[in-house]
């Protein structure tokens, strides 16, 4: 078992130790315990821990679900668990571990379907739309296409190949004969299925699926990408009506220029 | 997430540090062959396909541990695929073999009964008793073996030796027969000589890449990254992929072309004669160094002689070829026009006319590489030859960069299945056994009676299959392969071959696959790391190992397996009166005794085996011979490329030590230089001072362009059965899946068989992506998922469906109809329908 999924079962399994004790301690005093328990959880969903497809903020969703479990029933894998008394993330909420099970991406997607309460976000028809999180890639030492080995394994497992995952190919200056294939996530593609985070074939995970916020950056406010802005503009720059004056070159070029652009 | 060109560049420096200091720290070189974790390094071969990346493989009490990509081997130069990164766990899946297993009830053998545990004496005792039964009541046609392109190169020889000689039985094929049979015999019609006469340099020389047929990206992963990266550096490089569905080598096409099933014939005249129209052939290359020639035509599907379209066929497996004029030629493709062939094949033409330019011209090198989209065809003969023509016309052959290349699946499918002869037709270095001066030679090599060796070409891969289950083999062993779930039409041929009553099946196995559970004794055999071994891959690399591990419990070499076997046989007991009186020197002795001890193959004591630096390496067969029995059989086979008089020149091989000492060399090797570009002068030495070129494989030194027209596929979708279907394989798993499946890891990155299917076919069934669904032909039903998205994106009409699963044997589907020159099965084509599950 890997690190990551060691650590959240290992907490789990102490967590139902202290439930046991609790259980010879008596039902009154266990109840305390338990309901103790819940408190310290809703604070925060661990980052292993992945919400099913069209699963409201993190806040939103925990008031809005009723802990009915119809989600996991409908959900036709192994892929949902609604978790217990111990567990780290709230009891009774559904949930899944991109290593352990990832999401299969039904097209039809039964989970949303089953929830009464809208906890899963009823507009989400179509399962590419779902975003449960986000892949990344967070080791480039240990991830084997980073140091030039052909294993890709999570790019081919992508249900959106070439689209969420790309292989980004450039030169291996190393052995100066082979490429690089560096795989690549792009979020607006990428539905945080966790299928390349159960499928790297490594002892731990180099590409993980984690909630959106936690793998997300943010350009500031204050500034624009200029070629992003200039293609949005219909390809017309911002600043119309420029002149450029001609260069002045000799009327023969040399062979170094030929070909050139300014 | 996307990272920066600078910590790109960064990561690579930091990563070219690393490996500089590991090679000091583990490589070969080291003295006591120790790193600080007491791993002793030796330089070993991939196990899987065969591309031949060089590895070194890291021991440790007895264990393989760890291997790495080596950083000096030249295919590689220290990087694997993801199969290759797990090498050091195949040998260790929980259900290795390590006892003979015997099918019996109430104590003795019984076809029905079950697998118990039985000694090597016992097993080979009940083994050799129904050899034995079936020579006497049928003779030598009765008795047969297949074998494997993962086999060394010793132990196909070996086997060679002992069905072909031995036995007397050419009832000898490989399963490198279902891979790679159609371009042995392209290579054979056009050139007279087995193998590419480029080789992977050609990757780099390039200008433009051509596949035809070949998953690339995905099956020869490490030549995938050096084409790829040669198209990112230079300038003007382009690629041009042609298949009957997407796959990831689209992903670096320049210009991506999905035909129609079987049209690739009709594409490749069409460029033939857009060559010819626009008059861009090379005129003294064609006149110098080529002949025209015209293919029989409506030569059948290989199928049973009684199959409806056998017997509609004009010439039934006819693979003559007759001269004709170049004007002739010219007449006979200008029938496919651009028109006709973007209209036949469905690619857009401007698409089609660009790949024609590129062959067409004359300041472009162009390499083309083709694999199963080309062999596995039942024209797979003709369609090779189509693209050889195309290259001969404009002379863009044995040069660096210009290179047609047929790549190949197995480790050693040319090094084993080529080279020494396990075809049922071939004997060592492209001789044959239809050939009286070439059985005559061999006869002299192995100091047999003239007329040892039969004349009739034995029984092929699915040939086999269909005498297995017409009763007429009936002793059969397999090695070193997964031919049950491998093979055409298993519920109609393979299935009821091995378990008819009339025969005993013998497989030979490190894991209990499908084919070893459908035999009646499975023998536990030594693999990989665990014997000496030699493999030669796709480019003509011989390429070497040590044993470093010894086998667990019981399990023995493929190569022990057979030359022990041979004790069991008194040359009186196979061999007619006849035959013994040519060399009474032979009464009374074993087949081991002839063939093993005779002199050259036990010339070599047993020794200590040692590397460079004073490390010593068991050998198991020495102990148990008491002679170098991988050293003797390497020498002897050597003589058939260097002895006096050979028949065949051009194979030429270095001696067995000089392989211990170098990571890999291409043949022929001659005065201690490799070969690089056959048929070339200055590159080749066989070829003549100021001739230029020389196709010295064909008595008139010329190369034959032969055409052949578009014939249809044997089976094509229809109303009742609306789908094309295709299998392959997938980058994790090779060879059926029977290691890789077995690595976790590699089980974990792809579990199970999928029908890959367009999102419209889907839709238009009621199918929904994950559904499980029944594939269906005329010859049976697996049981699937469908899956719409992912690596493979097959046009509408066409399925593809990979084999590597034991648990959806897909050759319970497809047809068992195969090329009739080259008996290589079609398992890209044939009818299928798939519903709800």
């Amino acid at each position: 078992m890997d690190d990551t999924v060691k650590s959240l079962a290992g907490s789990a399994s102490r967590r139902r130790f202290l439930a046991g004790v609790a259980r010879a301690a008596g039902a009154a005093g266990a109840f305390g315990l338990v309901v103790g328990l819940f408190g310290r959880q809703a604070q925060s969903l661990p980052a292993v821990a992945i919400r099913p497809p069209g699963a409201l903020s993190e806040k939103k969703f925990l008031s809005a679900c009723v802990r009915c479990g119809l989600c996991v029933r409908d959900c036709p894998y192994p892929t949902l668990s609604l978790a217990g008394v111990g567990e780290d993330v709230p009891v009774g909420t559904p949930y899944f571990i991109a290593r352990r099970y990832p999401c299969e991406m039904c097209d039809d997607v039964p989970c949303v379907k089953a929830c009464p309460t809208g906890a899963l976000d009823p507009e989400l028809n179509t399962i590419d739309d779902a975003r449960m999180g986000l892949a990344v890639l967070v080791d480039e030492e240990t991830c084997l296409n980073f140091l030039g080995l052909r294993c890709d394994v999570c790019y081919r497992v992508c249900p959106v190949i070439d689209k969420a995952i790309t292989l980004e190919m450039s030169h291996n200056t190393r052995t100066r004969k082979h490429a690089v294939f560096i795989p690549t996530v792009h979020s607006d593609s990428c539905t945080g299925c966790g299928k390349c985070e159960r499928a790297c074939v490594l002892d731990t995970a180099a590409i993980r699926v984690f909630p959106r916020h936690l793998a997300k950056g943010r350009i500031g406010e204050h500034y624009r990408l200029g070629w992003v802005e200039k293609e949005k503009h219909g390809g017309e720059s911002l600043a119309p009506g420029m002149v450029d004056l001609p260069d002045r070159l000799p009327d023969e070029l040399p062979d170094a220029l030929k070909g050139w652009k300014p | 997430m996307s990272i920066t060109r600078r910590d790109f560049i960064k990561t690579q420096a930091a990563m070219a540090a690393a490996v500089a200091a590991g090679t000091t720290l583990s490589g070969v070189k080291n003295a006591d062959a120790a790193g600080e974790d007491d791993i002793r390094w030796d330089k070993g071969v991939c196990r899987f396909c065969g591309t031949g990346c060089g590895v070194l493989v890291g021991t440790k009490d007895g264990r393989v541990v760890a291997t790495q990509g080596d950083p000096d081997a030249p295919v590689n130069k220290g990087l694997n695929c993801i199969k290759g990164y797990f090498l050091s766990k195949i040998m260790y899946g929980k259900d290795r073999l390590t006892k003979p297993l015997l099918r019996k009830r109430g104590g003795v053998f019984d076809k029905e009964g079950q697998f118990e545990e039985v000694s090597w004496d016992e097993a080979f005792d009940v083994m050799a008793e129904k050899w034995k039964a079936a020579l006497k009541a049928k003779g030598p046609t009765s008795v047969g073996m297949f074998g494997s392109g993962q086999w060394t190169i010793w132990e196909g020889y070996a086997a060679s030796k002992f069905i072909k000689a031995g036995l007397r039985s050419n009832n000898l094929d490989p399963n490198a027969r279902h891979c790679m049979a159609s371009a042995v015999v392209a290579f054979m019609r056009h050139f007279g000589i087995d193998e590419p006469m480029g080789c992977y340099d050609d990757l780099e020389h390039a200008d433009a890449f051509v596949l035809w047929g070949a998953n690339m990206a995905e099956m020869h992963p490490i030549l995938w990254s050096r084409m790829t990266d040669t198209r990112l550096t230079k300038p003007g490089c382009e690629v041009h992929v042609l298949s009957t569905y997407e796959h990831r080598c689209f992903e670096l096409s320049d210009n991506s072309m999905v035909f129609t099933p079987q049209t690739d014939l009709a594409i490749l005249n069409y460029i033939a004669n857009y060559i010819i129209q626009n008059d861009a052939y090379n005129k003294d290359f064609v006149e110098k160094h080529v002949t025209f020639n015209k293919a029989a035509t409506d030569i059948g599907y290989g199928l049973r002689p009684d199959h409806p379209l056998q017997k509609a066929a004009a010439n039934p497996d006819v693979g003559k070829f007759d001269p004709i004029s170049f004007e002739e030629y010219a007449q006979l493709v200008s029938e496919y026009t651009l028109e006709k062939a973007a209209q036949m094949s469905g690619v857009p033409a401007d698409k089609l006319e660009r790949l024609a330019k590129v062959y067409a011209d004359p300041n472009k090198k162009v390499a083309s590489y083709w694999t199963m989209g080309f062999n596995q065809h039942t024209r797979g003969v003709w369609v090779n030859g189509l693209l050889y023509n195309v290259h001969l016309l404009m002379g863009k052959i044995s040069e660096p960069g210009n290179s047609p290349f047929s790549l190949t699946g197995q480790p050693s499918a040319c090094g084993t299945a080529r080279e020494v002869g396990t075809f049922a037709h071939r004997l060592p270095a492209d001789l044959v056994v239809m050939n009286e001066k070439h059985r005559a030679f061999a006869e002299k090599v192995w100091n047999l009676p003239e007329g040892t060796i039969a004349e009739k070409p034995g029984f092929h891969a699915v040939l086999q299959h269909r005498m297995l289950k017409d009763g007429k083999l009936n002793a059969y062993w397999v090695q070193c392969t997964n031919n049950m779930q491998a093979a055409p039409n298993m519920n109609e041929e393979g299935y009821p071959g091995y378990r008819n009553p009339d025969n005993f099946i013998t497989v030979s196995d490190p894991y209990p696959t499908v084919t070893a559970l459908a035999a009646d004794l499975i023998l536990p055999t030594a693999m990989w790391m665990e014997k000496e071994g030699a493999y030669g891959n796709a480019e003509r690399r011989t390429q070497f190992w040590r044993q470093q591990v010894d086998a667990p419990g019981e399990a023995k070499s493929d190569i022990w397996q057979v030359v022990e076997f041979s004790k069991r046989f008194k040359v009186e007991e196979v061999w007619p009166e006849e035959l013994l009186a040519k060399k009474p020197e032979h009464r009374g002795k074993t087949l081991y005794d002839v063939l093993y001890r005779n002199g050259q193959v036990d010339k070599f004591p047993a020794e200590d085996v040692t590397d460079n630096v004073g490390n010593v390496y068991n050998n198991s067969e020495s102990k148990d011979f008491g002679f170098y029995l991988q050293k003797g059989l390497f020498e002897e086979y050597r003589l058939f490329n260097s002895a006096a008089g050979i028949p065949k020149k051009g194979h030429e091989m270095a001696s067995f030590e000089t392989y211990h000492n170098a990571r890999g060399l291409r043949w022929p090797v001659i005065d201690n230089k490799e070969t690089l570009w056959r048929f070339r002068e200055g590159y080749d030495p066989h070829v003549e001072a100021g001739s230029g070129v020389q196709f010295y494989g064909k008595p008139d030194k010329r190369a034959a362009i032969i055409f052949a027209p578009f014939e249809p596929a044997a089976e094509s979708p229809d109303a009742e059965y609306d789908l094309w279907l295709c299998t392959g394989r997938v980058l994790e798993h090779w060879h059926s899946g029977s290691m890789t499946r077995r690595v976790p890891e590699l089980y974990r990155a792809y579990p199970d068989a999928q029908v890959f299917m367009h999102p419209e076919d889907a839709k238009q069934r009621g199918l929904k992506r994950g559904q499980v669904v029944k594939v269906q032909t005329r010859r049976g039903e697996v049981e699937t998922r469908v899956e719409t998205r992912g690596r493979n994106k097959p046009p509408q009409g066409l399925v593809f469906m990979p084999w590597f699963d034991a648990g959806q044997l897909v050759n319970k589907l497809t047809l068992d109809a195969t090329d009739p020159l080259s008996k290589e099965t079609d398992f890209k084509k044939c009818a299928c329908r798939v519903l709800k599950g």
